[in-house]
């Protein structure tokens, strides 16, 4: 599919912008709760439009590799600071959590952790997406070798962890709920099914070119 | 909303009432959607007038009440705390009647052991009720023993503020009962029937272990997804000015209410 492609001395710049762009929403909400602007539960409203960040730049991630494999668009350059977003977003809605509704009263936070299993489920999520994003750079790549690929596919059950953490964590799941997880679910199953896939693409464009040399050219 | 005039009904917790803003626009409608914005975005279409409400059951003379009729019911202003099961709490001003005086009106048998409350179901006005997700089965449907229906401090509101009930709080009229959590207030009213067993209610009916049929406010007994020791009073300040308080047993109504439950275990029968 031919998208105007971008110059590749943009590269870099449409990548710190990506990163800039993606911590807006944030900010502003920061901004608007800090002065007083957000109506009603603020402290909720800033941690859960967080967590949904978080889950939409999870989606976004890992949508990257099938962009590429289903239209042929290569946008993994974008894709170390899409998935950073991801642990950024999740990082804050800890801290949300745990200064502004918690008042880092430690004790309810560790009952919380240990007893609730939807909080359970979200902060081991958490924890398995720090090595990933401490390792989202070039050193880390050559350094861990093979290695940093086996660790990276954690983004699949840190994933299904916080699609989960969402689900478990509203009184009835309702449509929101359904479209996160069912993405997720989606993406993560693509996963499964993508060598067949490949496999099958491989397959018809080799008879097509096959069957292209076999027609008696007409000049 | 228009302006509804009420008597002083001699009840004020002494606590800073919740900006009107707040209670009106951060609320919990599923008629309209699962966001808190929800009943105040989606409930334009709402057309809460003219409006009766049916009640019938285990009754002497069944009934059925129009505005006026609820009106002349005697309207007095009284403030109260609102707690809700997710741990915010609100200060709000209501207008409304005693729900004893419309049950003085229909006289209930004396086997009658219940009330049961029913919501409007008009799912063109009602976004929540439409469409292929429904979150709830409707009517959303409530209860209370007769004993807690009479208690004087349950009222019918039609009104907060000094005016008519917006649609998001559940025009025109519903259920305020300070000792409970506000689950239990059911909205937008239109049919109460007296009963000998103990009625469904919404909540209880979708997940019986996190929500029970009585649901008085208690500290003590924890929702099994969060801690109801303490709430978050709404109110105006952003994120350094919402504040953090003890939830009061019974939400501070203990002294009025209490000996309603004397013998029970309210761990149980939470």
């Amino acid at each position: 599919m031919p998208l105007p492609a971008l110059p590749k001395r943009y590269h870099p710049a449409s990548i710190w912008a990506l990163y800039a762009v993606g911590l807006l929403p944030a900010v502003w909400t920061f901004y608007l709760g800090a002065t007083g602007q957000l109506i009603g539960n603020p402290v909720k409203i800033f941690e859960h439009l967080l967590g949904e960040w978080a889950l939409r730049f999870m989606i976004l991630t890992l949508l990257i590799s099938p962009i590429r494999d289903v239209l042929g668009i290569n946008w993994v350059r974008y894709r170390r600071a899409l998935g950073l977003l991801a642990f950024w977003y999740v990082a804050m809605h800890f801290l949300a959590y745990m200064v502004l509704d918690k008042r880092l009263a430690i004790d309810v936070i560790v009952e919380d952790v240990f007893k609730r299993w939807f909080i359970t489920i979200g902060m081991a999520g958490f924890v398995l997406l720090i090595p990933l994003a401490l390792t989202s750079n070039r050193w880390s790549i050559r350094r861990l070798g093979p290695g940093w690929n086996k660790l990276h596919r954690l983004i699949y059950p840190i994933a299904a962890a916080g699609a989960l953490h969402y689900c478990l964590s509203v009184k009835v799941i309702g449509p929101e709920q359904l479209i996160y997880a069912g993405l997720i679910t989606i993406l993560i199953a693509w996963r499964l099914v993508r060598r067949h896939y490949m496999d099958w693409k491989r397959g018809k464009r080799q008879s097509s070119s096959e069957l292209a040399s076999a027609i008696p050219r007409a000049d | 909303p228009e302006p509804l005039a009420a008597a002083p009904g001699g009840y004020d917790p002494g606590e800073e009432l919740t900006p009107e803003a707040d209670a009106t626009s951060y609320n919990n409608f599923y008629e309209f959607g699962t966001g808190k914005g929800d009943p105040k975005a989606r409930s334009g279409d709402f057309n809460p007038r003219p409006w009766s409400i049916k009640v019938d059951g285990m009754v002497g003379k069944p009934a059925e009440f129009d505005l006026d009729a609820l009106m002349a019911l005697g309207l007095e202003e009284r403030t109260y705390r609102m707690r809700c099961v997710e741990a915010w709490s609100m200060v709000i001003p209501w207008i409304g009647f005693p729900l004893a005086a419309l049950l003085d009106k229909v006289e209930p048998q004396g086997s009658a052991k219940y009330v049961a409350f029913e919501t409007i179901v008009r799912a063109q006005e009602m976004p929540g009720q439409r469409g292929a997700f429904q979150p709830l089965d409707w009517p959303y449907v409530e209860g209370l023993r007769l004993d807690e229906a009479r208690h004087p401090l349950t009222i019918m509101a039609m009104g907060l503020y000094g005016k008519t009930l917006p649609n998001q709080n559940g025009a025109p009229v519903r259920l305020v009962v300070p000792w409970k959590y506000g689950f239990k207030g059911i909205k937008s009213i239109v049919r109460m029937t007296l009963t000998e067993e103990q009625p469904a209610s919404t909540w209880n009916r979708l997940a019986p272990n996190e929500y029970g049929f009585y649901a008085n406010v208690n500290p003590a007994v924890d929702h099994p997804r969060w801690s109801q020791a303490k709430e978050n009073r709404i109110g105006g300040g952003g994120f350094f000015g919402s504040n953090e308080r003890p939830t009061l047993p019974f939400n501070g109504y203990g002294d009025e209410v209490a000996s309603l439950y004397d013998g029970m275990d309210l761990t149980v029968n939470f």
